[in-house]
């Protein structure tokens, strides 16, 4: 990848203003200079760093029209929403953008490339402006470099918008690097909620994602942001989240991880204001070898508030996750309520779970715990349920929804619950025996 | 076809221990038969070996419904046969709803590719909740997570009637029920009666067969059944207790 690295950094940056030259060139560096990570370290820990090769992919061409119209159409998870984006291999495939009357109170709804050209302040404030620190930092500075594709949502203070924005994110082409970027800020008062799909075109095509979303979170406002992972087997994925709340802000997190050979997720959530609410929940189905390696951050700089993170886990086959997660407060930070939940089923004996939970507490006055357990299907379960009839696999299904239900039901659209209950169907119908 | 529940000379045993040693019982349709002794003496084990539970070792003897011999089929299968079990102690199943656990019950019972009719399922579900006074904002809760004793049971009962079971072996249902809940569930015990049914209720107390009055009642001790009457005899053990039972029997069966 490196070859045209340079060049495709420098062509990006040729129509852009300087600040943002200087961040596409500051990741560069950062990606030339950091070296891949090692199983040495901590932060990679368990994690298969061997199999790690991102030299094979390289941005590509957009794809055909009738490819983009074809994905376009298979885009539709959400059918009631606010806008959408659609993109194939970070080329633009469809937008729908917002109505008169959200554009009348100031919301901007536009791919990265329109919002430099026409808020270049507010992109100059908020844009690449937070990262992970994870051990991804690496991945992060070519994503700095070569990002493209995404979307921005601002939503101006005290403005709610019910409906969700949509943004999909498709790989296509061989071998395609996909560099996709979400970026929300919600300002004081404001409400806001977007759904990010991260899809394979086939099962087949080989891709690479670093992908990266902020989220920034004013005083008392409300961001919900829903993520569907679901890449085909043949992906390797790193997502690197963060999000910064302020004063009373309420946001809440869930992530659906199906897909992806290895997915690497890195979330990192800063509270900075007094009373904010950050919830973080997740579930992944890993089957076959795939290798989910998930690392957590959660920040407390500020007084009275709560972050709560709950992460599920079933494993089937030879499948591996990998949790890690830190709770940090700052001294100063009183009467925090600071919760971290990472639970493991396993279907296979021969699947491994790994969690390291961590706490690091500088107050006095918290309530904080964190919590890991790892357990097999409950044998007695399985045998009350399969004395009413059901026949193992059916309850096997029923029991995996029933240790998903927890974070399911979290997500308020029927429409999307009942669509991820499908893939997450199709994806073990066929592998739980 | 024979018509009937029938256990012939069955020894079972659990990590080399003999729990279950030559036991023979014949229940046929139409009847109830209680089936009461101390604790400890194999009645629960030879419920779970009826179903199918595969931690107990089956040594010799065979228990046929309608004259097919059911043990070694799995227990989903000997479910399909028409055997249901309602546990002393029901499993918790966070996650899954009443409604989507008796409904996936139901489809496994369909042929293939056949899906059920989801409005005649919930007029039938709520019909028969209604019967055993249970709410039906019931439907929606995980199955047994945080339900009383008594809620339990009903949630066994209501099952039981959902699935239409040709014989149900009822083990200690009475137990942690108050005199209503007992009176409620036992009244959905009673509508269930029937020529093409039989049951097979397992308890301790005498308590239950006022309300469930039995056919047949069998004693049991050490493994097999040492003595049989009518109900009569359900208040016989009662008023001299199992002690007696103990004395006669013990060495009878030493």
């Amino acid at each position: 990848m490196n070859t045209s690295l340079e060049t495709s950094t420098k062509t990006l940056s040729a129509k852009e203003p300087s600040w943002l030259a200087e961040r596409r060139s500051a990741g560069l560096d950062q990606f030339k200079n950091l070296a891949m990570p090692t199983a040495r370290a901590e932060e990679w820990r368990f994690a298969s760093v061997g199999k790690l090769s991102i030299d094979n992919f390289n941005p590509v061409a957009a794809p055909s029209s009738a490819t983009l119209d074809a994905l376009t159409e298979r885009s539709n998870l959400v059918s009631d929403r606010a806008g959408l984006m659609v993109y194939v291999d970070d080329a633009p495939a469809n937008f729908e953008c917002i109505g008169r009357e959200l554009a009348k109170q100031g919301v901007i709804y536009l791919p990265i490339s329109e919002a430099v050209e026409q808020h270049p302040e507010l992109m100059e404030k908020y844009f690449l402006q937070e990262s992970t620190e994870l051990g991804s930092q690496k991945f992060f500075g070519l994503h700095a470099a070569t990002v493209k594709a995404g979307a921005v949502l601002y939503v101006p203070k005290g403005v709610e918008i019910e409906k969700p924005f949509v943004n999909y994110y498709w790989t296509s082409g061989s071998r395609a690097a996909v560099f996709p970027h979400t970026l929300i800020i919600a300002e004081d008062n404001s409400k806001a909620s977007v759904v990010d799909i991260f899809f394979s075109e086939t099962e087949e095509n080989e891709a690479l994602n670093i992908s990266v979303s902020n989220i920034h979170a004013g005083a008392n406002a409300q961001v919900f942001r829903k993520v569907v992972q679901d890449w085909n087997e043949k992906t390797v994925s790193f997502q690197l989240d963060t999000t910064v709340a302020d004063r009373d802000a309420q946001v809440k997190n869930v992530a659906v991880n199906i897909g992806a050979q290895r997915a690497r997720f890195e979330n990192q959530t800063r509270i900075e204001g007094a009373g904010a609410d950050v919830k973080m929940y997740s579930l992944t189905v890993a089957e076959g070898a795939q290798e989910f390696d998930q690392r957590t951050f959660q920040t407390h700089n500020a007084p009275n508030a709560v972050s709560d993170l709950l992460y599920k886990n079933a494993l089937l086959d030879k499948s591996r996750t990998i949790f890690s997660g830190l709770i940090k407060v700052a001294e100063g930070s009183q009467q925090t309520d600071a919760y971290q939940t990472n639970r493991n089923l396993l279907l296979d004996p021969s699947a491994d779970a790994n969690a390291l939970p961590g706490l690091e507490i500088l107050a006095n006055d918290v309530r904080c715990s964190h919590g890991a357990t790892t357990g097999n299907v409950d044998k007695e379960e399985l045998f009350y349920m399969m004395q009413r009839g059901i026949p193992q696999r059916v309850a096997m299904q029923l029991m995996v929804f029933g240790f998903f239900e927890e974070v399911i039901e979290k997500i308020d659209s029927e429409e999307l619950v009942e669509n991820l209950r499908q893939l997450i169907h199709q994806k073990f119908s066929s592998k739980i025996s | 076809m024979n018509h009937s529940l029938e256990v012939r000379n069955l020894h079972v045993s659990i990590d080399g221990q003999a729990i279950l040693k030559g036991f023979n019982l014949t229940v046929p349709k139409g009847e109830v038969h209680a089936l009461m002794g101390p604790n400890g003496t194999g009645k629960s084990t030879l419920a779970k070996v009826m179903a199918g539970h595969e931690d107990y070792t089956v040594e010799s003897g065979e228990v046929l419904l309608n004259g097919v011999n059911i043990l070694g089929q799995e227990p989903d299968e000997i479910s399909h046969a028409g055997l249901f079990l309602a546990f002393q102690y029901p499993m918790e199943i966070p996650g899954v709803s009443i409604a989507n656990f008796i409904r996936a019950a139901k489809q496994a019972r369909l042929p293939e590719g056949e899906e059920i009719n989801a409005i005649e399922y919930y007029k039938d579900l709520y019909a028969k909740m209604d019967a055993l006074k249970m709410d039906r904002k019931f439907t929606a809760r995980s199955l047994n997570e945080g339900f009383s004793g008594g809620e339990k049971k009903r949630c066994e009962i209501l099952q039981m009637a959902m699935l239409d079971p040709k014989y149900c072996v009822m083990d200690e249902t009475d137990s942690g029920l108050d005199i209503d809940a007992l009176r409620i569930v036992s009244e959905g015990v009673n509508h269930m009666r029937s020529e093409n049914r039989a049951f097979l209720v397992i308890t301790h107390y005498q308590r239950l067969l006022d309300y469930i009055v039995p056919d047949v009642v069998h004693v049991m001790f050490d493994g097999r059944i040492v003595h049989s009457g009518d109900k009569e005899l359900a208040k016989e053990l009662e008023s001299k207790g199992y002690d007696w039972v103990k004395e006669a029997f013990a060495t009878a069966s030493a």
